[in-house]
């Protein structure tokens, strides 16, 4: 048990550490401009497919649900308001970053990882060039710029996904009530978290999906090893910190 | 032959968690010489080589590059002794993102030359990197991925990686490793080649004591554009290859081929190769 704490703690800092430079590095020469494009493009237009699809089904999903429950208590016309809240604040940023964890966490972790093991990052460190310039930072700039962007179109997929629900499907409220409900719910204070949550994210799965690549060791089985234990722990910090900034929230609008 | 040596290790120790890979190991080299080593799988070899530039980091004693301590230094300011190292790594560590070509090209592009004049144009450097393509018989690969080469041409571009910018110490992990004997004599010639043409000092890890001879015994000749042997040969060429040998760490033989011959140490012995 103790030694199992003092590797956590060790690992720990190696994260940190490496997540400093890696912010450091932002502010730093030389900055591989095209790795920061390649990686948005990959990490940001490559995502768009399954964000479109899973935030058009969860917002779906929840006006069914709203629908059914509202309907009991007389409130039928309030589910574009609660649909909005729901997603903008929560679900949105919460699937969005799982998914965008589990494509690309696991991508960094992999490709990273095969990088380690087959010396790719030594050669690099021994032709004089900076790993984490040039692998890392371009990484959390890209996911950091791009995860926000992929929520709101998530978010804004969903309440059209919701508005089908409840419009053409059930005809539980009509067309312009739903979308100005919708609109008129969200406050300045749920757009902020619905935009700060994925940036953090972003943060975390760029950080943690190199952080398992670099770390890698012992041979292919190492890739798989990283990869999986990438997505594993950025989903885990994905929840922990969503309750985090939920709570600071909380805090700051309770009066 | 004389002055300040290249590389030098002093006592150096190093351990990653449990295990010593490398145990009050001391040698040197000047330039133009070559060290040749031997070991067993995990006798600190590759561990060995990566101390030398400072890829991973001592535990006790000291390595100086090119006359200066790099043991505590800082990764950044190890960059411009490395830009005068060339490293071949086992399994050639080309950039599977790049081609060829590009990979051949990074060093250049990457280099800081301490001189200053930083970058020459375009079609010079392609030239450069066509030409050292050409030099180790690659150049119809510019194009190409490196996924989809053989190990022995993706170690050949790895050596063409190493030397494009002429760097005068050059380290050579296992360059023949899992090779047929016809590549592996192929990329002897190209270290030999290297060696005679630059006058640039090696060390070469290898399980071929045949790699070893090669580089005792010939020498490239450039009017024949081939090696040729050194025998009966008066040359200040000879006895320039030195042999080491490694086990757990540490380093439990150092001296000529012919030494390292008469040898009665069983473990040194079994890298000799027998006559049949
Ligand atoms: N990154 C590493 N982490 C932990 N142990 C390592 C690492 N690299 C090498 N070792 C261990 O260090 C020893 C020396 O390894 P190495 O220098 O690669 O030997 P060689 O190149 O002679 O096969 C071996 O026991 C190996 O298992
Ligand atoms: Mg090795």
């Amino acid at each position: 048990m103790v030694s199992f704490l003092k590797t956590w703690i060790g690992s720990f800092q190696e994260f940190l550490l490496l997540s400093g430079r890696a912010f450091t590095n932002l502010v730093r020469s030389p900055h591989y401009k095209d790795d920061i494009y390649l990686q948005m493009d990959i990490i940001g237009v490559g995502s768009v497919p399954v964000v479109l699809l899973t935030g058009f089904f969860t917002g779906g999903i929840l006006a069914l649900q709203m629908a059914r429950a509202l309907n009991t208590y007389g409130a039928s016309s309030q589910v574009g308001a609660i649909v909005a809240i729901t997603l903008v604040r929560e679900l949105g940023p919460v699937l969005t970053a799982i998914l965008v964890a589990g494509r690309n966490a696991s991508g960094m972790a992999s490709e990273l990882g095969s990088m380690k093991v087959t010396e790719q990052i030594d050669a690099m460190r021994a032709l004089a060039t900076d790993p984490v310039q040039k692998l890392v930072t371009p990484r959390l700039i890209a996911t950091a710029v791009m995860l926000p962007l992929l929520t709101a179109i998530s978010d804004t997929i969903g309440l059209f996904g919701a508005y089908l629900v409840s419009t053409p499907l059930l005809h539980i409220i009509s067309s312009s009530q739903y979308w100005s409900t919708s609109w008129q719910a969200l406050q300045l204070n749920d757009v902020a978290q619905g935009l700060i949550k994925p940036f953090v994210f972003g943060i975390i799965i760029a950080l943690i999906g190199c952080f398992y690549g670099i770390q890698t060791s012992g041979g292919t089985q190492g890739v798989g090893r990283a990869t999986t234990s990438a997505v594993v722990s950025a989903s885990i910090w994905i929840i922990a910190v969503t309750f985090v900034i939920d709570k600071i929230f909380v805090a700051m609008y309770s009066y | 032959m004389d002055g300040q040596p290249i590389l030098e290790f002093k006592n150096a120790s190093l351990r990653y968690d449990q295990t010593w890979a490398l145990r009050d190991v001391s040698f040197s080299i000047r330039q133009g010489e070559t060290r040749v080593i031997f070991g067993e799988a995990g006798s600190g070899k590759t561990t060995l080589l990566k101390a030398a530039v400072g890829l991973v980091h001592l535990d006790g004693g000291t390595i100086s590059l090119f006359g200066e301590d790099i043991t505590a230094r800082k990764e950044s300011d190890l960059f411009p002794l490395r830009g005068r190292t060339g490293f071949l790594f086992q399994e050639g560590g080309l950039f599977d993102s790049l081609t060829v070509g590009e990979n051949v090209e990074y060093p250049i592009l990457n280099s800081q030359a301490p001189d200053g004049h930083k970058q020459t144009n375009g079609e010079q450097i392609e030239a450069k990197v066509r030409e050292t393509l050409r030099f180790v018989e690659l150049e119809q690969t510019y194009n190409q991925p490196p996924s989809a080469l053989s190990g022995g041409m993706r170690r050949r571009v790895g050596i063409a990686r190493a030397i494009v910018t002429e760097p005068p110490l050059l380290l050579y992990d296992s360059p023949t490793a899992g090779l047929d004997p016809i590549t592996a004599n192929t990329i002897m010639a190209l270290v030999a080649k290297e060696r005679d043409v630059r006058n640039s000092t090696s060390l070469i890890v290898t399980y071929r004591y045949q790699d070893g001879e090669i580089m005792d015994d010939f020498r490239y000749d450039p009017e024949q554009e081939l090696l040729v042997p050194l025998i009966g040969e008066q040359s200040p060429k000879r006895n320039r290859t030195k042999f080491i040998v490694m086990k757990d760490g540490k380093i439990v033989f150092e001296g000529t081929r012919h030494q390292m011959n008469d040898s009665k140490d069983d473990y040194v012995r079994n890298f000799i190769r027998h006559e049949e």
